[in-house]
């Protein structure tokens, strides 16, 4: 038995199932973003499993990945800096007391 | 076979610590445990035959992001301690969507007949992207490169202290 695309997608889904529990249960806003960044990651296994399988010769499916990794990149360094910005002026980072729109 | 046991270690890698970087009450703990979920994944790569993908991989994720995350965690160190509590309490609202979707979306992959290719990739793919970069995706390329610039300025801007 060899290793085909359906073995990929399943630990991908099971992958961005375990990203989507922790940014739903997560009260610290960087761990939310750690759940952001497991189901970029599924998404990616996606991209490159399906441009090996589906289409060997192309190479679309390894340049969107690497898109998506460099805007997951610019995602953690602005969520981040968005995060250190409600510390400095709120006090805490955890999402379900972040609740005032103004100060 | 051999290729079916690498998969299976390099999927228990993947999936074991991702298991403890959304559970775990230990925030540093979780952050530690991305590393070994990247290099999972970087493992699958190289398994696919993206060996470009998976060096990127190693050096954005592995060492710049978890780099970053655990330099936050210690900044803002008041929201992180161990004795605070980690979860919200929409725990199980929240595993019974996460496991619905997993559920459904393992259906529609598992159930689905992809038209499968049976061809060889070549045997580098690294200069193939960097053809394709700079000819069918330049659009993407430079947008993605003007993306950078300004998540660079706006994370310096939002960072920065008030004066």
């Amino acid at each position: 038995m060899t290793v085909g695309l359906t073995h990929y997608l399943v630990v991908s889904t099971l992958l961005f199932g375990l990203g989507l529990y922790g940014v739903l249960t997560r009260r610290n806003a960087v761990a939310n973003l750690m759940g952001i960044e497991l189901m970029l990651n599924a998404g990616n296994i996606n991209l490159v499993a399906f441009n090996r399988y589906v289409a060997p010769g192309a190479v679309a499916g390894h340049v969107f990945a690497l898109v998506v990794i460099t805007l997951a990149a610019c995602e953690a360094a602005i969520g981040l800096a968005l995060v250190m910005a409600a510390y400095r002026s709120l006090e805490t980072i955890h999402v379900d007391e972040i609740n005032v729109m103004k100060w | 076979m051999g290729e079916l046991a690498v998969f299976i270690i390099l999927s228990a890698v993947i999936l074991i610590p991702g298991v403890i970087v959304v559970t775990s009450g230990n925030i540093v703990r979780s952050a530690l445990s991305l590393v070994p979920t990247f290099f999972g994944v970087t493992g699958f790569y190289i398994m696919l035959q993206a060996e470009f993908v998976a060096g990127i991989q190693v050096l954005i994720y592995a060492g710049a992001i978890t780099v970053l995350i655990l330099f936050v965690i210690m900044l803002t160190e008041g929201g992180s301690g161990v004795e605070v509590r980690q979860v919200n309490e929409q725990v199980p609202l929240g595993a019974t969507a996460a496991l619905w979707l997993a559920f459904l979306m393992l259906l529609v992959f598992v159930r689905t007949p992809w038209s499968l290719s049976p061809g060889r990739p070549p045997a580098y793919s690294a200069p193939a992207i960097g053809q394709s970069f700079l000819t069918n995706y330049v659009l993407i390329f430079e947008v993605t490169s003007l993306v950078l610039l300004v998540a660079l300025i706006g994370a310096i801007v939002i960072a920065r202290r008030e004066e």
